[in-house]
């Protein structure tokens, strides 16, 4: 498992570019190498901008049934999410929309799972299989 | 900071986009292109994003700023270029572009600004 | 477990009786495959099981018991594929417990040992079924991603037209391939026209209808444009119920109405000679 700040821009980018480099060494496909590497850009640039700051977690998993998949943490200490459902909530939007886009990065993952309280934080976990 | 190079060609705009973007660098090319598009009175803009990995939803709204702006100052606005795992993941995200026109190339783009459709 | 030391007493009465125990395993083995496998290579394998069954037994080597089930899942894999059933392979573990009983039958402080090592063998022949069940999974799975490739063609109707004409359901899984399909031919191709015939789609729900969308929404970003051809008449009548809205995409009764649409958008005209 590795574990990468994110304090700045510059760390969103290093962020995408281990992303990638996991992604693709983990055999996943071109499509789902790019809708993960998107999604660990919205998570980070999240953490960074609503979050204040925090960490990258990047862990390459085993399924029950042998299929290698890559994990991603995105923890931060900041003042958290009051209204979980209300982040989450659907639209297919025209770009317009602010918020936190939460619901698209959804989409684009196998496995999405958020834990977030106000004043303690937000944390998110993705899981993107290999096929 | 890594500024996005305009090139102006005719009544044409081109930007190029080659590097990794960062969020400072997506606003300074919307700073840039407007000051441009002002200065010159170019008819369009073609943004090249043939090189481009990831487009997430900052730098898809970002896009759909520029073609804003670019009504503004009554030019037009083409994104050429993008490649099919972006264009899957930007859907799947659910955003549209639906302000800005696409093309598969910059030639095809600079016919669309020149009239052909 | 081994409470009062009955697996490391198997233990040592299976090396002890090692060629007589396995010999027989091999016998009552060999009568089931029918030929289907040699003596020499029924053997071998046997050994190694039995091997690592005396190591589990034994209780002093703790990656003994991992190789077991890995060297076991191998095997069933290998005996499916060779076309042997499940009960064949789980019979053949199974036999293990007459070839021991043969030999213990008359010693009569060896029960609870022996009742040990039937416990054992049991679940390892249940686990011959388990393997053998996932393999036959993973051959349906990659069975089922290769028809989906093969029923999803893109084709060129015209210079700059391509069409995609689905048959089948048009489910999340299809929709990701149709549109890494289309959005490739649109890039090999340079066509900016996409027609989707959806003649061949049985259903067309909101689902469906999303998954369309999806599907254009994914080509215009490349600069296609895009009709869809194929509306049936029960299906039209369907949409409209549903009051599902195609908003400003092109929708045409065949792939001909398409075809001809998409000619006259490229400004193109059809005169006879």
């Amino acid at each position: 498992m590795d574990e990468l700040p994110i304090r700045s821009g510059d760390d969103v980018v290093r962020v995408r570019q281990f992303v990638r480099n996991a992604a693709a060494d983990n055999g996943l496909s071109l499509v789902d190498q790019t809708k993960l590497v998107t999604a660990a850009s919205e998570l980070a640039r999240n953490t960074l901008v609503h979050g204040g700051g925090g960490v990258a977690r990047v862990e390459v998993v085993k399924s029950a049934n042998g299929r290698i998949g890559v994990k991603l943490d995105f923890t931060d200490e900041g003042p958290g999410i009051s209204d979980i459902d209300l982040a989450l909530t659907d639209g297919w939007t025209t770009g317009t929309g602010l918020g936190l886009g939460l619901s698209g990065t959804r989409r684009l993952v196998d496995e999405f799972e958020l834990t977030s309280e106000p004043g303690a934080g937000t944390s998110v976990v993705v899981v993107k299989w290999s096929r | 900071m890594e500024r996005v190079p305009i090139l102006k060609i005719g009544q044409t705009l081109f930007v190029s986009i080659q590097i990794d973007l960062q969020d400072e660098t997506v606003i300074r090319l919307q700073e840039d292109l407007a000051d441009e598009l002002a200065a010159t009175g170019a008819h369009g803009v073609i943004i090249d994003i043939t090189a481009v990995e990831i487009v997430d939803s900052f730098i898809g709204r970002m896009l759909t700023t520029i073609g804003s702006i670019s009504r503004l100052f009554d030019a037009e606005t083409v994104l050429v270029g993008m490649r099919p795992a972006v264009a899957i993941t930007l859907t799947e995200l659910g955003l549209s572009l639906s302000g800005v026109r696409t093309a598969l190339n910059a030639e095809k783009g600079l016919e669309i600004l020149n009239g052909k459709s | 477990m081994d409470v009062d030391g009955r697996n490391e007493r198997m233990a040592a009465y299976l090396r002890d009786s090692h060629d007589k125990v396995v010999g027989r395993w091999t016998d009552l083995v060999v009568a089931g495959v029918r030929g289907r496998t040699s003596r020499e290579e029924v053997r071998r394998e046997l050994e190694d099981l039995y091997a690592l069954i005396v190591r589990v037994l034994s209780g002093a080597d703790e990656h003994a018991a991992g190789e077991l089930t890995a060297t076991l899942d191998e095997l069933s894999r290998s005996r499916a594929r060779d076309g042997f059933s499940p009960t064949e392979t789980a019979v053949g573990v199974f036999s293990l417990k007459d070839a021991v009983y043969e030999l213990v039958a008359d010693a009569a402080d060896l029960v609870p040992e022996f009742y040990s090592l039937s416990r054992m063998v049991d679940d390892l022949g249940l686990r011959t079924f388990e393997a053998y069940s996932s393999a036959r999974e993973q051959i349906i799975a990659d069975q089922s991603a290769a028809m989906l490739e093969l029923s999803t063609p893109v084709v060129r109707l015209w210079d700059g037209v391509i069409a995609v004409p689905l048959v089948g359901t048009l489910d999340s899984a299809r929709t990701q391939l149709v549109m890494e399909k289309l959005l490739d031919t649109l890039v090999a191709t340079g066509a900016d026209h996409a027609v989707i015939d959806i003649t061949g789609v049985p259903t067309v729900d909101t689902e469906v209808a999303q998954h369309l969308l999806k599907t254009v929404s994914a080509a215009r970003l490349l600069g296609a444009e895009c009709t869809i051809s194929g509306i049936r008449p029960q299906v039209a009548q369907t949409i409209v119920s549903l009051g599902i809205e195609f908003g400003d995409i092109a929708t045409k009764a065949s792939l001909a109405d398409a075809l001809a649409l998409a000619l006259r958008q490229a400004g193109l005209k059809v005169v006879p000679l």
